[in-house]
């Protein structure tokens, strides 16, 4: 009598040839193409960028003196005579505090009424898209913008005037209120997102305890997205001093800065200059003036300023990362 | 009145502040498509649609323009955009289509395969890359790039070949093509990164678990689940081509040529154009004259409508991604 018994497979288990962990080398081909080419573009954009600080910084200290950051430019023959970079540099300084003053409290504005209030839905819609338009626009059109507004009689006595009367809407003024345009995206983003990350419950406490609305916002919200705030800043800073063509079109690149008018504030804003950005395409030889050393040695300045502002939204964000106990890549533009 | 400011304000009076301030910016938008469009209008009232094709010389066309006096007849608006509009077209295209493959790569080498240190040091790096200013890629690119093409690829036959129609200095699309790519995959990774990690990871687990090796479980799971996040990501990149200007004005050779395949591939990369964006630095200083005013707005207003018509389009491609809380 045969009892029915199967012949079970015996033995030690199935042992595979690449042990616990799939070696990439057993992988199909195609697979291994793709790791291939994923590693050469991650460690090639990391190789570029290497080359561009290297390179730059290599030119910056072979051109680059001093005594350039404190002389103004001036108009010369050779490259001993024209001076240095000290009316961009103030230029650039003085475009990015408008821009930043104008852009600042219209995006914690906008921020905080889309995120705490934002009714009508409709309207809190419009102008979210409102603001990704303006961030998506070209900056040579919002700099064309900038022409038209300020070219109407109404600006007139904001910009820049020729003898003649003639209006070319070209000031400090025009440019930075281009400028805080470009800023505005950056920072709305911050805000909102970090408003967006409070916690319920910090808004239930503030209410339990009888303030208003806009009391915990003042008191208890924008206090805890400050760091927030601060990187969406200096998104906006970086964002203003590397633009060319609203300065191009908008700040009238005159050599020195030039004031307009008898009162003293008011006549630098009405006035004209150029920024680092201008200057660097001014000597390039796309400019008129084909002086590469002074164009690498502003350049370098330009790539310095956005070095640190770069390491300054690393710290910002670190810090925050530890406060809250958040990481991640995000906003890594 | 001073007391009234002081005191605590009340809920209802905050609330209609901030809205008002709010909608500024979009009176702002409206604003900025009402200057425009009317600065512009005289253009496609005087040419209608025909202004966007091909024909004439552009260069020629816009120095009659310059040369017309504060009341232009409408003869003088004649002009042909096509070089431009081709040039647009050609240069984000291929940016995009190089810059996407490029971007999905490195971000999946970030998040997936790079060890975590060379993690931590690829992240900022990949930054700064995106805030490098565009001025900065244009210096780079016509006092070391077009040189160098220009000098040691450009072989003198292929010059003698096309010189009766173009002169060949190593400015042109290749170049232009190279420092695009290059300012717009950082933008692309962000966004690519970010879905990358907010994808939920048991689906790429239970693709390792049935089988497939951690890489193809990535490709065929990971990367096709975030779809949508990579096509948001092109379209963001392809707004922020569109509109570069002052770097492509730098190395793009400056003549309104159209790229012709005809000649040969590699000269195709070589020859010089010209794109909408940086027509408008090319001849900011004409603004004066009245009829080629018209016409630097008539290309500001094109890249507006295209800008309008990308971010609506970045919306509807989004709309997917909320299912699994990836934020675009």
């Amino acid at each position: 009598m045969s009892v029915y018994a199967p012949q079970l497979e015996t033995g030690s288990p199935p042992t595979s040839k690449r042990g616990r962990r799939s070696s990439p080398w057993t992988w199909r081909w195609r697979d291994r193409l793709v790791l291939a080419s994923a590693w050469t573009a991650g460690l090639g954009l990391c190789a570029i960028a290497a080359a561009i600080v290297l390179y730059m910084g290599y030119r910056g200290i072979e051109y680059l003196r001093p005594g350039l950051l404190f002389t103004r430019p001036a108009i010369g023959q050779s490259q001993s005579q024209t001076g240095g970079i000290l009316d961009p540099l103030l230029g650039t300084a003085l475009l990015t505090l408008i821009g930043i003053a104008l852009a600042f409290p219209l995006a914690v504005t906008c921020a905080v009424w889309i995120a705490e209030y934002g009714r009508p839905r409709w309207l809190a819609r419009v102008v979210e898209s409102s603001i990704e338009i303006v961030a998506g626009t070209p900056d040579i059109v919002l700099a064309l913008f900038g022409l038209s507004i300020f070219q109407l009689g109404l600006f007139a006595p904001l910009s820049f005037r020729a003898e003649g009367g003639g209006v070319y809407g070209r000031s400090f003024i025009a440019a930075g209120a281009m400028m805080s345009l470009i800023a505005l995206p950056p920072l709305f983003a911050a805000t909102r997102d970090g408003l967006q990350a409070v916690p319920e419950h910090m808004r239930e406490a503030a209410f339990a305890l009888g303030k208003t609305r806009i009391a915990t916002i003042r008191r208890v919200l924008l206090p805890s997205v400050r760091s927030n705030i601060a990187t969406g800043v200096t998104l906006g800073v970086s964002r203003i001093i590397g633009d060319t063509a609203i300065v191009l079109l908008l700040l009238g690149e005159t050599l020195h800065i030039e004031t307009q008018g008898p009162v003293p504030v008011v006549s630098l804003l009405r006035g004209t200059g150029s920024t680092l950005t201008s200057y660097v395409y001014d000597n390039s030889p796309a400019g008129e003036g084909a002086a590469p050393q002074k164009a690498y040695a502003a350049a370098f300045v330009l790539l310095v300023f956005v070095l640190g502002l770069n390491l300054l939204v690393d710290r910002i964000g670190r810090s925050r990362d530890r406060a809250t106990g958040l990481s991640g890549v995000g906003g890594v533009v | 009145m001073l007391r009234r400011l002081r005191n605590p304000w009340p809920d209802h009076r905050a609330e209609r502040l901030l809205g008002a301030v709010s909608l500024l910016v979009g009176a702002c938008v409206i604003a900025m498509i009402v200057f425009v469009g009317v600065r512009a209008w005289p253009v496609f009232e005087h040419n209608g649609l025909s202004w966007l094709g091909p024909g004439g010389t552009l260069e020629t066309q816009i120095a009659n323009m310059q040369a017309t006096s504060v009341n232009p007849p409408a003869s003088a608006f004649r002009l042909n955009a096509w070089p431009l509009v081709y040039g647009t077209l050609l240069t984000t295209s291929i940016a995009i289509v190089l810059g996407t493959v490029i971007a999905v790569l490195s971000s999946i080498f970030i998040v997936e395969l790079a060890p975590t240190r060379l993690r931590k040091l690829a992240i900022p790096v990949i930054r700064l890359l995106a805030s490098v200013p565009s001025v900065v890629y244009g210096l780079i690119g016509v006092l070391v790039l077009v040189p160098f093409v220009g000098n040691h690829l450009v072989t003198a036959s292929q010059k003698n070949s096309v010189q009766d129609f173009v002169e060949l200095t190593g400015a042109g699309l290749g170049v232009v093509v190279v420092i695009l790519t290059v300012m717009i995959t950082p933008i692309m990774i962000a966004l690519i990164c970010e879905a990358l990690m907010a994808a939920p990871a048991s689906w790429r687990e239970g693709a390792v678990a049935l089988g497939l090796n951690p890489l193809r479980a990535v490709l065929a799971v990971t990367l096709r689940a975030i779809r949508p996040a990579i096509v948001a990501a092109a379209v963001l990149a392809t707004a922020r081509a569109l509109g570069e200007a002052v770097m492509i004005q730098m190395v793009s050779g400056g003549s309104s040529y159209t790229p012709n395949f005809s000649h040969g591939a590699l000269i195709f990369f070589y020859e010089p154009l010209r794109t909408l964006a940086s027509a408008i630095v090319d001849y900011h200083e004409g603004l004066g004259a009245p009829a080629l005013r018209a016409t630097l707005y008539a290309f500001g207003a094109l890249l507006l409508f295209s800008a309008f018509v990308l971010s609506i389009a970045g919306y509807l491609i989004k709309l997917p991604l909320r299912r699994y809380q990836v934020r675009g």
